[in-house]
């Protein structure tokens, strides 16, 4: 009890209120807005938030960060675009019910399922954290190299079909990270002597430079998209009566939510492929999934609000980013020289128990927000897309430039702005780059650390200490998980080649080929007869054509 | 007519050949310059090495890069790809744009160089509206007045400030 209390008294100051409601209603508004999203929101407000305190600076990135994935279910369920990527799934069952007329009862649904999802995370995880605590200070420098190494391997096995990609451009942040002068014999690594390299690659640079700046280039050299919006009548009050009717997918859900969430590199996708997966199979009406289904809806909300919580557990216990949103929280950390990892936990529980107090906080003030204000808010999503772009650049130099007031860091950013846009065009992931450069130094450094009394690779696994050795029970866990992972993603890729292979020996009927066939053999006679003419003339001669 | 392999890779095909193949060469490049540009230390353990990191993700990149080339569906060009190419030069446009802002506002100022750059890249953009200019110019200073006054982000005074006078000066400096 005294820990909720300390925990209060940290959060009960007017500047982290108010920044726990701007976080949080800007979040609602920026993630309402398709194409501008929570990542380039927090990269351009990042630098903002290094004059303020950890507590101040980190509500306000966490209120944008939980709070986004309520706004983009509007324009999910309105237009059929989601605000933000998470909210795809919802345009499968909250379109369909908008255009059958059902556009309030889908967005209290929506609203409805994601409160649960956020506020059934935040208990889970105030729960489990004296537990946390405990398996916390397990994790020696073996062990978090270990996650890290996990982390990033599920990062690139997660994207599916472009896991080759994924994984050169997860070394390519590890690259990005060793870049500049490293730390421990202060040599010079990659910087061409060059003295703007000597301090290595900023990652906010490069953050602000693939998630902001890239998105302004990709908005400004695209098209403005014409909107028709449905009008609202009524309340939104209905969503809450609706999802109590259904507590089992909601429960489970906000699960997967919780366990896909504090995994890093899985996050809100999986989570919410799994939960939509099981409410569908568990649905005695699973037909409706994809035409409007109230349980596929509350699926897919429920799961990716339970998440942001969830993410925060490898963040604060063990200082390892899950996804790129929480590796730009990341830096705010480190500029206040706070050290996430198990020492957060072991000596400052009411830091931790106050960031996930000022989430719940954050699910009751966005709720009470679009219950009277969605009306008026469905307007920001006709903001015409170019506009934004722009808006986008302008906000984008402030991220930029207040760093260290530098020209050259507008120009790496700008590389990498253009960098990213043509990833966007081509639908490659950015992420990897970003969850390599962090995960990258975490490792180079925890292995450093771990190997310096290891003689073999089982010892690895070894605790000596004295004449005694005990097995390091987390990092056997760890090793096993990574080896499961892999052999997991090999055997799918098996099994994708198999099925391709099959579907190309397949035969089809001749019927649906015949039309080719027509086609190949008139060019094939017509390239036989062109053969002929042309030999023709090339062997003729009148005075030998008589005779042959 | 498009095969299996094409007609299932995520995302489009246009521009993909020319992108892996940068990718790679770039890697290459960086893995022909590992020697140079990194220092093999005596005494120390081969996981402390300041050439280790570098090189495993170097390798990483040329192993992964050269994998994902050659796994690509299609490995020619076609006229679709230099469609694309010709859409990644001419986003240097707007590059060009914000490298122009960035060295324009510590020489006239935050809040002038904004007031005055929405408007004109909105109306680049092809916007005629007299609604939507008013907007842009409140949205500039908007952002101003939010992280020069009120957040107090470190963007430096401009050089033109310096003939304000006295008391004025200041506040410019400090506000906008």
């Amino acid at each position: 009890m005294d820990l909720i209390f300390s925990s209060i008294e940290i959060l009960a100051r007017w500047d982290v209120l108010l920044a726990l409601l701007a976080g949080s209603i800007g979040g609602v508004l920026i993630g309402a807005i398709p194409g501008v999203g929570p990542a380039v929101a927090i990269a351009i407000l990042l630098p903002a938030t290094f004059s303020m305190d950890p507590i101040v600076g980190l509500t306000v990135l966490l209120g944008i960060y939980g709070s986004s994935m309520y706004g983009g279910s509007i324009p999910a369920i309105l237009i059929n675009t989601p605000g933000t990527a998470v909210n795809a799934l919802t345009t499968y069952d909250g379109y369909p019910m908008t255009t059958r007329g059902e556009a309030r009862r889908a967005l209290s649904l929506a609203y409805s399922a994601s409160f649960f999802g956020g506020i059934f995370s935040v208990v889970c995880l105030i729960l489990f954290a004296p537990i946390l605590a405990k398996i916390a200070p397990m994790f020696g420098s073996r062990e978090i190299f270990l996650a890290a190494l996990l982390g990033l391997i599920l990062v690139v096995v997660a994207h599916r079909g472009q896991a080759l990609i994924a994984a050169a451009l997860a070394c390519f942040g590890i690259f990005l990270n060793t870049v500049g002068l490293e730390p421990v014999k202060y040599t010079k690594r990659f910087t061409f002597d060059q003295s703007w390299l000597s301090g290595g690659v900023n990652l906010i640079v490069v953050v602000l430079g693939l998630f902001a700046l890239s998105q302004a280039f990709y908005l400004l050299t695209g098209e403005d998209e014409k909107v028709r919006m449905t009008k609202l009548r009524g309340g939104l009050f209905q969503g809450l009566r609706e999802l109590a009717r259904h507590p089992r997918v909601a429960g489970v859900s906000g699960t997967f939510g919780v366990l896909m969430g504090m995994i890093p590199g899985v996050g809100e996708f999986t989570a919410q492929f799994l939960s939509y997966t099981y409410a569908q199979k568990t649905s005695k009406r699973p037909q409706d999934f994809g035409h409007g289904s109230s349980e596929g809806l509350i699926a897919a909300e429920t799961a990716n609000n339970a998440v942001p919580a969830a993410a925060m557990v490898p963040l604060l216990a063990l200082g390892i980013p899950g996804e790129a949103l929480t590796a730009m929280m990341l830096s705010v950390f480190y500029v206040h020289n706070v050290v996430p990892g198990p020492q957060l936990f072991q000596n400052d529980m009411d830091f931790v128990v106050a960031l996930y107090l000022a989430l719940l906080l954050l699910n009751i003030l966005v709720l009470v927000f679009l219950l009277f204000a969605t009306n008026q808010l469905i307007k920001v999503v006709k903001i015409p897309n170019r506009f934004l772009g722009a808006a986008i650049l302008v906000l984008s130099f402030v991220g930029v430039y207040s760093l260290r007031n530098s020209f050259t860091d507008c120009l790496i950013a700008a590389c990498f702005g253009i960098f990213g846009f043509v990833l966007k065009r081509l639908s490659i992931p950015a992420v990897p780059i970003i969850l390599g450069m962090v995960l990258g130094g975490i490792m180079e450094v925890k292995l450093r650390a771990g190997m310096a009394r290891v003689k073999s690779f089982p010892d690895f696994f070894i605790d000596g200490r004295g004449d005694t050795n005990s097995i390091r029970p987390i990092a056997v866990i760890l090793f096993i998980m990574i080896i499961g992972v892999l052999l997991i993603h090999f055997r799918r890729v098996w099994l994708d080649r198999k099925e391709l292979k099959e579907a190309k020996w397949s035969t089809k009927h001749a019927s649906t080929n015949f039309g080719m066939h027509l086609s190949r053999r008139k060019d094939y006679l017509l390239r036989e007869r062109g053969r002929k003419v042309r030999g023709k003339h090339l062997t003729y001669n009148p005075r030998s054509t008589g005779k042959r | 007519m498009s095969s299996l392999e094409e007609k299932r890779f995520p995302g489009p095909l246009r521009g993909q050949i020319l992108f892996a193949i940068v990718f790679l060469v770039a890697a290459v490049l960086l893995l022909s310059q590992l020697g140079e540009q990194t220092k093999w230390m005596k005494r120390t353990k081969f996981f402390a090495q300041p050439r280790f990191w570098p090189m495993v993700s170097i390798a990483g990149m040329v192993l992964f890069g050269g994998l994902h080339l050659w796994k690509l569906p299609r490995r020619k060009f076609v006229r679709a790809d230099v469609v694309e190419w010709k859409v990644w030069f001419f986003a240097i446009e707007w590059v060009l744009w914000f490298l122009l802002y960035v060295i324009l506002v510590p020489i006239i100022g935050y809040l002038p160089v904004t007031m005055i750059f929405m408007p004109i890249l909105v109306w680049r953009m092809g916007y005629r509206d007299k609604l939507i200019m008013w907007v842009s110019v409140a949205f500039g200073v908007a952002v101003v007045l939010f992280f020069k006054a009120f957040l107090d982000v470190k963007i430096p005074g401009a050089a033109i400030y310096e003939y304000l006078p006295g008391s004025l000066r200041s506040f410019f400096i400090l506000n906008f």
